[in-house]
Formats: structure tokens, sequence, C-alpha cells
């Protein structure tokens, strides 16, 4: 142990929250949120060969209240996750670094996101009504 | 004056071992992914219905079930690389986290095998003998 407690680099809540970290752990979480997902395609690739009826029991858990709210939750973080993704893609090639573009992308991540999944619930309910 | 061995220079593997191996693997797949996810979505919100005898006859088609095992494997590679770094991030006993990357490693292996074999099996139908 330490005889008196040194300095130690500044941390985490010192720095104003804006949309740049803001976005960066929506990408972890939703990064997360969409490994449970894969747990839910092998289970529903799982359920298809195991035959109709096994099929039908996993249908009708997505198909519920429950597993509805479920798939479009995975749908957002899907989408959030590929249009930031790509963002990541364009830093990584050393572009959009500069405020207004960072900025500008970022929202554009996260309202693209949200219209996309209305989008795509608008389209599941005009198939299914 | 630099402080690294010529060795060390030459290797350019950093003192994770490993150098942009990881980062670079993390990048290929999330291009891959791109256009895999997109028609993997696609496909479903298109079809006539989800019901079994739908998505049985979909996956069947050569090319769909080739790029399903595709799809699984390259997602279930990027999934693993991505909580991999979640856990190297915020568990911190070396003990631990050892143990949490070995489970985390067969249960991606576990769900990704199983999402795999569940398309082979629908696809090569030696499920009903």
């Amino acid at each position: 142990m330490p005889a008196r407690v040194r300095p130690t680099s500044p941390h985490a809540e010192i720095y104003r929250w804006q949309i740049g970290n803001t976005l960066s752990i929506l990408h972890r979480v939703t990064g997360a949120a969409l490994a449970l997902g894969l747990i839910a395609l092998s289970y529903w690739l799982v359920s298809l060969a195991g035959g109709p009826d096994s099929y039908i029991s996993a249908a009708r858990f997505f198909e519920g209240p429950v597993g509805l709210i479920v798939l479009f939750g995975w749908t957002f973080a899907f989408l959030f996750h590929l249009l930031n993704g790509i963002r990541h893609l364009f830093w990584d090639a050393g572009r959009g670094f500069e405020r207004t573009p960072r900025q500008l992308s970022g929202w554009a991540a996260v309202l693209g996101a949200i219209a996309l999944t209305l989008c795509v619930a608008a389209w599941v309910w005009s198939r299914l009504s | 004056m630099s402080l690294r061995s010529p060795m060390s220079r030459v290797l350019g593997l950093g003192s994770a071992k490993d150098g942009t191996t990881h980062w670079w693997a993390q990048r290929v797949t999330a291009v891959a992914l791109i256009p895999l996810t997109l028609w993997f979505l696609i496909s479903l919100l298109t079809l006539p219905g989800l019901d079994y005898e739908t998505v049985r006859t979909w996956l069947c088609v050569p090319i769909t079930g080739f790029l399903a095992v595709l799809l699984v494997t390259v997602l279930t590679y990027h999934s693993y690389l991505g909580t991999q770094v979640i856990v190297e991030d915020y568990v911190t006993s070396t003990g631990m986290k050892v143990l949490s990357l070995m489970v985390l490693r067969f249960l991606y292996i576990l769900a990704g095998g199983a999402g795999i074999f569940a398309i082979l099996r629908v696809v090569f139908g030696f499920a009903r003998l």
C-alpha cells in the first residue's frame, strides 16, 4: 500500500456530457444488446431445425408483446450500431474528425437509426394488419 | 532514442503481443457485416410471411443457406471480439478475467456452432428421417 494518496489522472466524471461520449457509450451498449440478439438468432434457427412444433413455440414468443418490443429494441440497436459503426470506419480511415462533421455524423447516426427503426415498425405494422 | 529493442520494433507487436490483429479483425468483420446483416434484415422483412414453411423454403435456396452460414459465422466472430474488449475493460482481477474470457469463448462457439448446425440441418434435411 502507498504511504500517501498519489495524484491520479482525471476520471470520466470531470468531463462535460456531450454527443461524442454519449454515442460512444451507446455503441458499446447496443453492441452488448446485439450479442444477446445473436443468442436469439441461434435459438430461432435451432427451433426451425427442430421442425414445425418447435418453430411455432419460438415464433409464439417473438410474436407476443414482449417478443415484439425486444425485436424492435434489437432493430434500433442494430441500425444504430450499423450507422455509428460506419462513422467509426470513416474515422479509422482518418476522415471526419473535425468538430462539425464529427457532431453532424453523430446526430445523423442517432436520428437515422430512430427514423429507420420507425420505418421498419411501420412496414411490419402494415404487413400485420 | 528509443528504448525498444530492434527485435520488438521489427515484430511491431507492442506490449499486448498481438499488434493490430484484434483491431483489424474487428474492422474486417464489421465491413463484411454491412451487406450480410442488411441482406438478412431486408429478406426477413420482404418474405411473404414468417411461418415455418415459408422460412424453411427460403433457407433451402442454396444462396440463402450459404449467406446465412456466413452471417452467423462473421456475426459470432465480430460479437466475440467486441464483448471480449468489454470483459477486458471491466473485469479487473486477472483470475476472473481469464475465467470470464474462457466462458465467453465457450458460449460464443456454442451459440455460433448451434446456429450454423441448425442451418445445415434445415438445408440438408436430415431432420426428418
